[in-house]
């Protein structure tokens, strides 16, 4: 149901009341935003002092070493929360009772735990002097067993008749899989698996509460050695041009799932395999740690 | 010896708080988001266009960095009373709100078209037909995604151990700085209180869902 089901087509006076109700919001928010940038300019946050560091070549020059920091966890953590999310997807769909029940335990335990309750582990007990790998593998544990759950609900969509004729065919279970299920599961999954690699890239940002040199911490760090400005530090300005970087970036990503999701619909042919509505793993949202 | 009987006060204090945290950001993002996904459907496009932007935007952005916003942003703004606790609801709040909107939002499209247009067809308004016949009905399909966007709520309260506001994940933190006990013990108990809350959640939806359920 679109939204223009939910009311009628405006006559004259609907479209008169519809015009205020958007000019009164319209004016809410002008005001909402205005009285936001008042605010921030009145405590001082727009000094030119505070924005100054932004100009020079060796600032710009860290922003883009922590740019390509978060960059390197996220490929790392990405490229083997894939490799992970394969493995655990194929040890469920596995023939064998114990190899599909350990790893049911495996990913039902790790989708449970906080996120960063498990960075916390592995810094504290593992990485003790390495925060990079403690993030790194907390997100693939994480991530890894998401996927895994993305992967096998997207082969498990492929209709029955797929695989039943393969195996008719006298094709071997791996054959059936990686020449028949997969290539058309892929399809069906891709937006879901970029969502939950977005999800990876947000998550990378955690990195900060165990103090990693990733994006925001390079940014907080700049922040407490810019000279304060009249008395104001420049955490504000550091927030603003920190967030838009990290938000342009997930945008990107995001972005690039739904021209997935597009292209994908627009050259299945016949009727797209039917989805769990109620798996959080596919509704395209991701899901959080 | 024991981490738990050792620290029991601790461990009670960050379940509290998770707890806390969990309920009252869950209330904020619910309004919230049934909110902004009633903007998002209405006649009004400036209403329509400021719900996208709420979820565009909080959907693309980490946790971490919203709650670096909250929290140095709001006191910059004129809250400068408010402690960490209600910042980290703010931000907990806001951004789960985004998630629950898109969640009610798919479930206003399932329900059947007709329903709304019996609705109109009778003149009732557009509020009159959203709070009083979709609503109702997209509350049965939103259900079950609310459920898992709560429990996914849970887990990102320990995001606010990064920002003084006592949970579980800073009684981790705590002790697991505190020398002498077994690190792995300290993550089991944490572990063991996030699934308590965890499957409270998913039993108080489950209830629900079997009460809303009708037989069609």
């Amino acid at each position: 149901m679109s939204g223009s089901v939910l009311y009628d087509v405006p006559g004259p006076r609907a479209r008169a009341r519809n015009r205020l109700y958007g000019a009164l919001a319209t004016v809410a928010l002008v005001a909402l935003i205005g009285f936001v940038l008042y605010r921030l300019d009145d405590t001082g946050q727009f000094q030119a002092g505070l924005w100054d560091d932004y100009e020079y070549a060796e600032t710009q020059q860290r922003i883009v070493d922590g740019l390509l920091t978060t960059l390197k966890v996220f490929a790392i953590a990405a490229a083997l929360s894939l490799a992970l999310g394969a493995l655990l997807a194929t040890a469920r769909l596995s023939d064998h009772k114990p190899v599909r029940w350990a790893a049911t335990v495996v990913v039902e335990f790790f989708r449970a735990m906080p996120l960063l309750i498990m960075i916390f582990l592995l810094y504290a007990a593992v990485f003790t002097a390495d925060p990079m790998w403690a993030l790194v593998i907390g997100l693939v544990l994480y991530n890894g067993s998401v996927q895994a759950e993305i992967f096998r609900s997207g082969i498990n969509a492929v209709p029955k008749g797929q695989s039943e004729a393969a195996y008719a065919i006298g094709l071997r279970k791996t054959q059936v899989m990686a020449s028949v299920l997969v290539p058309q599961a892929v399809r069906s999954m891709l937006p879901s698996i970029i969502s939950q690699l977005v999800v990876t890239l947000k998550d990378t940002s955690l990195g900060f509460i165990i103090l990693y040199e990733e994006l925001l911490f390079v940014g907080r760090a700049f922040a407490q050695q810019t000279p304060p400005v009249n008395g104001v530090y420049a955490f504000i300005p550091m927030v603003i041009v920190f967030g838009s970087i990290y938000i342009l970036l997930c945008l990107a990503l995001s972005s690039l799932a739904t021209w997935v999701e597009r292209r994908t619909q627009r050259s299945r042919k016949g009727a797209p395999p039917a989805m769990p509505a109620d798996d959080p793993a596919l509704t395209g949202d991701g899901v959080h740690g | 010896m024991n981490v738990l009987s050792d620290n029991f006060a601790m461990f009670r204090e960050g379940f509290v708080g998770t707890v806390e945290l969990t309920a009252l950001s869950a209330l904020l993002a619910l309004v919230l988001g049934t909110l902004v996904a009633a903007f998002r459907v209405s006649p009004v496009p400036a209403l329509r266009i400021f719900g996208t932007a709420w979820v565009t935007l909080l959907r693309n952005t980490p946790l971490v960095l919203l709650f670096l916003a909250v929290t140095l942003g709001l006191p910059a703004l004129g809250l400068k009373g408010w402690d960490s606790f209600w910042l980290a609801v703010m931000a907990l709040g806001c951004y789960t709100s985004a998630f629950i909107c898109e969640a009610i939002r798919s479930g206003i499209n399932t329900v059947p078209v007709g329903q709304a247009e019996a609705a109109r067809s009778i003149g009732m308004t557009f509020s009159q037909t959203l709070g009083q016949i979709v609503l109702p009905q997209a509350a049965r399909t939103a259900i079950p995604p609310i459920g898992s966007l709560l429990i996914a709520l849970a887990k990102n309260t320990a995001i606010a151990s990064g920002f003084n506001v006592t949970e579980l994940g800073s009684v981790q933190k705590t002790l697991n700085a505190a020398s002498g006990y077994n690190i792995y013990v300290i993550f089991l108990w944490i572990a063991i209180c996030y699934i308590i809350i965890t499957f409270t959640i998913s039993g108080i939806f489950r209830l629900l869902e079997n009460r809303l359920a009708v037989a069609r």
